[in-house]
Parts: structure tokens; C-alpha cells; sequence
């Protein structure tokens, strides 16, 4: 069974070489070297500069707000899902992929249109008579941006446990007395653990880096470490600076690694 | 009174959800080009739209792309999965950092990064590289829609299955790959989405004269996007809407009779 | 669970042949050059479809055409080689950078008559600001940068860059989100070259767009245009091509050239070095400076061609002389034009600015 399983993790492995970690070692180069191609750590110290430090804690808070949000809005919403029968399940996962598949720029600036002084939304609130909303071009518009975009990334994985679990064991803890709250807490989530961390990952991950948003719904005025890392490349063409930025973030994926090793002692290493 | 709150409850998320793309709709509709201004009803964005060969033909190349890489991306993804209940806890985590990794990356960063690569293998720029680079961000979102659900696994019923005669690869597909399904499906539509949207990566990656959707779109950037594109989401929205109704229903009926 | 698999198996079956829909509508001809290809890299939405459809007609040539959406973007595709084109149409800083890197081929104006002839000397005479002896690049597109107001929303004509840190007009003012435009304006207003590298003329300007930010409501890039119409702001900085666009749709907008002076740009044709097909490469070029397509390309874009015999042929008077389209460039003080600054240059300003963004 060993053997045939390191057989099937082959093709993974020669994928995630090429073409994961080969042009890591490239970003990791850039990094590591100035233009002129020597040698230096100036890139990664580059964070601690006074405008990076600000943008990367920026980023932390708004990415970290966001998740918070995207966990409190999906998991309800994961928990009513999972009652419903299982063969709604494909319904189910594509209404919440399908706005997906509406340009992410369109539907970014479909958000503008709803959100401006002018838009649709103040227009909706004036005909009602009640105060207008200001939060276009403000770091509240970012996080709505990022919680819109990410929402998905977070109820998919959250449905995908809880759908799994058992009913007859949520039944067996009602039988055995556990109030709600008790089976909440003791069955539930610990359950869902699997499914929380990878939503939480596939959430704040790309929330940290992402840079559009911040310049379409946050007027421009508030700088990300994705819009530094952007700037490096796409205006400045310092592709040295924002690698090195870029190996920064990486240890986020670190810490990310450690958090999912320690809640993850279920030992399902022996599983299958 | 509590299924009622539930009811309001998915509907105010699905509503959050589908606000910007109403607002879409009705912007296809709109004869003015500017998204500021509401020029009158108008349905001449459709009608340019079937005229204009270029973004039918980047829609047919972002389909094919999406689906191939997608397809592809699954099957490395959930072969990787299984491979990897089979390992030691540290190189699982290793390995599941390694898999964040495009994730985490900003999509400029990946793209420059993979345009290198290609280059030093003197790979021919085409819908091949823009074929591979799809695949190798699609994987990641594969992998963390499996992963939940091996973990879930029940390993008994796999060996029960070994027990009763039933051969490894047939044990796989009657046993576990039911049980892993809907991961398997969130995870390859999940790859396709992120597919269909990824504009910096294919444009350093692609070669002359091979558009999707995506990098149209952006590319239109300085002049303003034509509503034509308005009107194509709405469509192939409300076409997948349809479609995804229609089969929802037809299972029901079956069950009926 | 088996009938979930089988609703699956459907569920595919029905993507695969949406699929195939697609695919048969994709499968239009593509009529084959009998005289070879020419590969053409320029901006999103940069040319009329149509000419492109002439050209290959007249001269048997196919035309393979690629867009790109900023002058950043384009550079280390063209750079690294991964796909060799043959005509790119930059913007002219860009084209110095491409100059000193020897990245393109001389434009052998034997070969070009309508580019000798049809594009007005005071164009070519601008372009030597990033091409000194006209030996590389063809004007395509020009124009300058200035204030697009809203005559309902401002106290009086808005004139000078001074005026978009007047207080009164805070969280009314739409800036430039790129680098170089953004410090063209404070250099301008301080009475400084917009290319300067020195040290204490770039503090001055950074200093001048911190002081701005709390009055700025956005720094946007293409959304100028849509939020100046729908009267989001009452001040957008922004680029002339767009604002005889902006005023047809909001006739309350008006354009002005500050009176501190401003950038004139220009994009332009340029053949590649390693450019593989150069000689079709030539007649793409020549052929977009004939005059007829020229002007098909103006009504298209709307943004100031410095073909002068497709000005002649333009009908409508209003734009033929239009202040905006085509202003007399000698009425005016301070004009420049950008030039490549250098991976130095490039880095300091990028630096000052990202502590304006930040701050």
C-alpha cells in the first residue's frame, strides 16, 4: 500500500517542482540580487522601510477583518446549507461559484457603480428618504471588496465539512442530553476543523496579496502591500524589490503551515 | 419561524452575491457606453456582440483553456490528495505549503515567474504555456477542496472493501471516489472559475494573437470597456443559470414517476 | 449516492457540449497571408478593427495583433523575446527606454511614403524629445494632459494646476494614479521640469501632493472618464483623447491645458530589432499613415492624430479646429515631453511616491 502510494504522489511532486518551486527559485533569486547582479539582502530589509511596513499592516488588518467577516457570514450559512438534501449539493456549490464567472473587473466595478456618491445604491437610499451612504473610496469599501470576492473561497470548504458530518452523531450527543450550544461546541466545530482552515487559507492567503480592489473601491488612497509588490513590477520594473517583497509574504504561508499542523493531530496520516 | 430566518438569511448573502452582477445586466441594456450614465434601453451591445468575431473567438479560447486546465488540474489535484494520506505528517505540511504557494503569490509574481521558465526552456509561447500555467494555479484550489473531505474519510470502509475481494483501483471507485466526489467537484469548478478570471498570469504567458476574455477585457482598460463584454457575462450567465435549473428539476421528476 | 453520481456524469456531459458550441462557432476561418505575416503589438482598443481587415485585403499580409494594457506591461514581454513582434506602438518615454537598449530597428523612410508625407513636421519635431533624429518612430496618437471640469460644480474656470489644492474643492478632485503623472502636476506647479532628477526639486513634490491627498477623492486611472460624467468629482486630471468623449456625453464638462504648462505625449509606430517580418512590417506602418486610414482611426479612438492630410479630410467643422483635439501647441508655456529617466530615476520617483500613497 506504501509503495503504491508514493507511486501516485509522482506526478504531483514533478508539477510542483517545475513549476512551483523552480520559478520560486527564480523570484528567490531576484530577491537575493541587486541589478547588477550581486548579492544583497536590501530587498527583503526593504519591508521594515516606514512605507512597506505600513502597507503590509494594512494589508494584515484589512485581510484579517475580512476573514473574520467571511467566517461569521459563511458558517451559518454553511451550517443551514448542509440540512438540505444531498443531491441539491451541486445546485448548491455552483449559485455561490457562479458569480465567479462574471469578470472579476467587472463585477469590482459593477461594485463602484453601486457604492459612488451617485450610484445606485445613494439613489436607492435618497428615494427612501434615508441618509446616504459614504463608504466608497474608504478602507470599509476595500474590506466589503474583499469579503465579496473571497466569501465564496470560505462557505465552499465550511459546506464541504459540514455536509459530511455525521447526523446520527449530532442526534447521539441531543440523545445524550448536550444542549445545542454543547453540540455546537464539542461536535460541530471540532468537526469542521478540516474545512475551517482550509476556507481561513483560501481566504486570507489571496486577501493579503490582492491589489485591485484597493485602487478600484479604495479611491487609491491606501496603499497595500499588494499594490507595492504590483508597483515594483508593473510600473517600476524592479522585478528585484518586489521579489523580495514577495519572499516576505511567504512567511505567512510558513506560519499558515504550522497553525494546520497543529490542528491537524487527528493523525489521519493512517488514514485510507 | 426559524426556517423563515434561514430562508431571509441565504437570501440576503445570495442577494449580496448577485447585487454587482444585476447591476451588470442592466448596464448591457444600457445605450449609453459610459457605465455613469443611463442612455435609454437599448439591445445594440447584443447585436454588436454576435459581429464582433474577436470576442467570440476569446470566449471559445477562455472556454477551451478553462476546461482543459481545470479537467487536468483535477485529476493531478486528487491524485495528490490521495497520495498525500499516504505521508509522513512533515512532508504532508511541507507539501501543502508548497501547494499555497501560487496562491499566496501575487498573480504578477507567478506570471513573470512562469514566463521565465518558459523562456529557459525555450517552451514556444502559445495556448500551451497559458495551458500549463492555468493547471499550475488551479491545483491549489483543487487540493484545499479535497483535502477537507480525505480527511472526513471513514479508512474501515476502504479496507472492508480490500476484505471482500474488491481489487485496490476497484475498492478506489466504489468506495472512497463517491465519498470524495463532491470535493472532487467543488474543487474542479473551482479551478475552472479561477481560470476563466485570471487575466496578469495568461497575459505573460500567452502567446501573439491568443485572447480570452480576461485579457480583452483588461486590455481595453485605457479606452474604456465595451459594453459588449456587459452583455456577453449576462449571457453566459444566464445561460449557466438556465441550464443549471433545468437539471437541477429533472432528477426530481425521475424520482416522482 | 449513485443516483448523485449518474446527476454528475450529466452535469459534465452538459458543460461538454456547451462546450462543442462553442468550439464550432470558434472555428471561423482564418484567411492565411499569401504574402507572409506581420505581428503587431499595441494598446487595448488602439485601432479600428476595420483597417486592419483593409490591409490584409490590399496586400495579402495577415496581420497578427496583440494588445497590451499598460507601456509597463509591454516592455519585458517585447524585452525577453518570448514572442517575436515586429511592430509595437509605445508611449514616447518608453520608446527612449527601448532606444538605449537598443531594442529597435531604423525606420527607412524610402520604403514610407505616407509616413513622410502625412504626418505633420511639428510632430516629428516633438518626437525628437525621446528620439532625437526621427530614426526610430512614427507618431501614431499624441496629446496632453489637463484639468476636465464641471462648469455646475466649481466657483470659477478652473485654469491652473494651483487650483486642485484650493480647499474649498476637497474630496471634488479626481488625481492621476501613476507615478510620472502624478509628479508632473507638482512639478509643473512649483515652475520644475516634469523630468527632473533633482533631489531637492522631487521633495518639493512630494511635499506638495502629501499636502493634496485629504483634498483628493480617488486616485483613479480610466475611471476619470466615467466619474467625471456621471458627476462624481468636480476636477479630474486626465488625458485630452478622452474628453471630447466625456463632453459629448456631460456637455457641462470642459477641458483646459493649464496655464503652468503640461506633458505632451505621443505613442508611436516602431519596428523591432529582431522584428521577423520587417519589410511587411514597413507597409503595416506606411499603410496606417495613409490618410483615409488615418482619419477612420481618429473617428475610432478620438484621440489627436498628427497625420495632417486626415485632419483635412475630417467634415465636421467643430472638431477639425477643436481646441482640444488639435490645439496650437506654440500658444502654449512649459509643454514637455517625458523621457525615460533610468532604472535609477525610475526608482526614486517610484519610492517618493509610494510614501505619498502611504502616508
Amino acid at each position: 500500500m506504501t509503495s503504491k502510494k508514493n507511486w501516485l504522489s509522482v506526478p504531483y511532486l514533478f508539477w510542483s517542482g517545475l513549476f512551483i518551486i523552480v520559478p520560486l527559485g527564480m523570484v528567490v533569486y531576484y530577491g537575493l540580487t541587486d541589478r547588477t547582479g550581486a548579492f544583497t539582502l536590501d530587498n527583503i530589509t526593504a519591508i521594515a522601510s516606514a512605507g512597506h511596513a505600513k502597507a503590509l499592516r494594512l494589508s494584515l488588518l484589512l485581510s484579517l477583518v475580512s476573514t473574520v467577516i467571511c467566517f461569521l457570514l459563511a458558517y451559518p450559512l454553511a451550517m443551514i446549507l448542509a440540512q438540505v438534501q444531498v443531491k441539491r449539493h451541486n445546485f448548491i456549490i455552483l449559485i455561490f461559484i457562479l458569480p465567479m464567472w462574471m469578470n472579476f473587473l467587472l463585477r469590482t466595478l459593477a461594485w463602484q457603480t453601486l457604492l459612488e456618491k451617485n450610484g445606485v445604491i445613494n439613489h436607492v437610499l435618497s428615494f427612501l428618504h434615508l441618509p446616504t451612504l459614504k463608504i466608497i473610496n474608504t478602507p470599509a469599501a476595500i474590506i466589503l471588496g474583499m469579503v465579496y470576492n473571497f466569501l465564496p473561497f470560505m462557505i465552499l470548504p465550511l459546506y464541504n465539512a459540514l455536509a459530511k458530518i455525521d447526523g446520527n452523531v449530532i442526534n447521539a450527543a441531543h440523545d445524550l442530553g448536550a444542549g445545542h450550544i454543547h453540540t455546537f461546541f464539542r461536535i460541530i466545530l471540532p468537526l469542521s476543523i478540516p474545512g475551517i482552515i482550509s476556507g481561513i487559507t483560501m481566504v486570507f492567503i489571496p486577501a493579503l496579496t490582492t491589489f485591485v480592489i484597493s485602487s478600484l473601491l479604495g479611491g487609491g488612497k491606501l496603499l497595500l502591500i499588494g499594490d507595492v509588490i504590483d508597483l515594483e513590477f508593473t510600473k517600476t520594473s524592479n522585478w528585484h524589490l518586489g521579489s523580495g517583497l514577495s519572499m516576505v509574504l511567504m512567511i505567512f504561508i510558513l506560519i499558515n503551515m504550522v497553525l494546520s499542523a497543529i490542528f491537524d493531530k487527528d493523525g489521519e496520516g493512517s488514514m485510507l | 419561524m426559524k426556517n423563515a430566518a434561514k430562508k431571509i438569511y441565504i437570501a440576503l448573502i445570495v442577494l449580496f452575491l448577485y447585487a454587482p452582477i444585476g447591476t451588470l445586466m442592466v448596464l448591457s441594456f444600457n445605450a449609453s457606453k459610459t457605465r455613469a450614465k443611463w442612455g435609454g434601453f437599448s439591445i445594440q451591445w447584443y447585436i454588436a456582440l454576435f459581429e464582433n468575431e474577436e470576442i467570440l473567438r476569446a470566449l471559445f479560447n477562455t472556454l477551451v483553456i478553462a476546461l482543459v486546465s481545470s479537467l487536468v488540474a483535477t485529476v493531478i489535484g486528487t491524485i495528490a490528495c490521495i497520495a498525500m494520506t499516504g505521508m509522513k505528517r512533515q512532508a504532508k505540511s511541507i507539501l501543502m505549503g508548497i501547494t499555497n504557494i501560487p496562491m499566496l503569490n501575487a498573480d504578477i509574481v507567478t506570471g513573470v515567474s512562469l514566463m521565465l521558465l518558459y523562456i529557459s526552456l525555450g517552451i514556444r509561447f502559445g495556448m500551451g504555456t497559458i495551458l500549463l500555467s492555468h493547471i499550475t494555479f488551479n491545483i491549489p484550489y483543487v487540493i484545499l477542496s479535497v483535502m477537507p473531505r480525505m480527511k472526513q474519510l471513514n479508512p474501515s470502509t476502504f479496507e472492508a472493501a480490500l476484505d471482500l475481494g474488491s481489487s485496490h483501483l476497484n475498492a478506489f471507485f466504489k468506495v472512497v471516489f463517491p465519498d470524495l466526489l463532491p470535493g472532487i467537484l467543488s474543487g474542479f469548478l473551482m479551478a475552472f472559475t479561477m481560470s476563466l478570471d485570471d487575466f496578469i498570469i495568461t497575459h505573460f504567458t500567452k502567446g501573439v494573437g491568443v485572447d480570452t476574455l480576461s485579457t480583452k477585457i483588461y486590455t481595453e482598460i485605457k479606452k474604456g470597456i465595451k459594453p459588449e463584454m456587459y452583455a456577453l457575462s449576462s449571457l453566459i450567465f444566464v445561460t449557466v443559470l438556465t441550464l443549471l435549473v433545468l437539471i437541477n428539476l429533472s432528477p426530481d421528476k425521475k424520482e416522482k414517476k | 449516492m449513485r443516483k448523485e453520481k449518474r446527476f454528475h456524469i450529466k452535469w459534465i456531459m452538459v458543460m461538454l457540449a456547451l462546450t462543442a458550441s462553442v468550439l464550432l462557432c470558434g472555428c471561423a476561418s482564418s484567411n492565411k497571408g499569401v504574402n507572409g505575416q506581420v505581428i503587431v503589438y499595441n494598446w487595448g482598443e488602439y485601432i479600428d478593427p476595420e483597417t486592419i481587415r483593409m490591409f490584409e485585403e490590399e496586400t495579402g499580409i495577415e496581420v497578427i495583433y496583440d494588445e497590451f494594457e499598460t507601456n509597463e506591461s509591454m516592455y519585458p514581454k517585447v524585452e525577453s523575446g518570448a514572442v517575436a513582434y515586429d511592430i509595437a506602438c509605445p508611449s514616447d518615454y518608453m520608446i527612449s527606454r527601448m532606444i538605449e537598449n537598443g531594442m529597435l530597428s531604423e525606420i527607412n523612410y524610402d520604403n514610407m511614403p505616407n509616413a513622410k508625407s502625412n504626418i505633420g513636421a511639428q510632430y516629428y519635431e516633438q518626437a525628437r524629445g525621446f528620439d532625437p533624429d526621427n530614426t526610430y518612430a512614427i507618431p501614431y496618437c499624441w496629446g496632453t494632459v489637463g484639468i476636465l471640469y464641471n462648469r455646475t460644480m466649481v466657483d470659477e474656470p478652473i485654469t491652473r494646476w494651483e487650483q486642485l489644492w484650493d480647499e474649498k474643492y476637497a474630496d471634488d478632485i479626481l488625481m492621476q494614479d501613476s507615478v510620472r503623472d502624478a509628479f508632473m502636476v507638482a512639478e509643473k506647479l512649483n515652475g520644475d521640469s516634469m523630468n527632473t532628477l533633482d533631489p531637492d526639486e522631487l521633495t518639493a513634490a512630494k511635499d506638495l501632493l502629501i499636502e493634496q491627498k485629504p483634498l483628493v477623492q480617488a486616485y483613479v486611472v480610466d475611471q476619470v472618464r466615467d466619474k467625471m460624467i456621471g458627476g462624481e468629482a468636480a476636477i479630474g486630471v486626465i488625458y485630452s483623447g478622452e474628453a471630447i468623449y466625456t463632453q459629448k456625453e456631460n456637455p457641462d464638462l470642459v477641458y483646459v491645458i493649464p496655464e503652468e504648462g503640461t506633458n505632451v505625449w505621443i505613442d508611436a509606430w516602431v519596428i523591432l530589432k529582431n522584428a521577423p517580418n520587417k519589410e511587411n512590417a514597413e507597409k503595416f506602418i506606411d499603410f496606417m499613415c495613409r490618410e483615409d486610414i488615418a482619419l477612420m482611426n481618429f473617428d475610432y479612438i478620438t484621440y489627436s492624430t498628427p497625420n495632417v492630410a486626415a485632419r483635412e479630410l475630417i467634415e465636421d467643422e467643430s472638431i477639425k479646429y477643436s481646441e482640444i483635439a488639435f490645439p496650437d501647441l506654440s500658444q502654449y508655456e512649459n509643454l514637455e515631453t517625458y523621457i525615460y529617466l533610468g532604472e535609477d530615476g525610475d526608482s526614486l520617483y517610484n519610492e517618493l511616491w509610494k510614501e505619498v500613497k502611504a502616508h
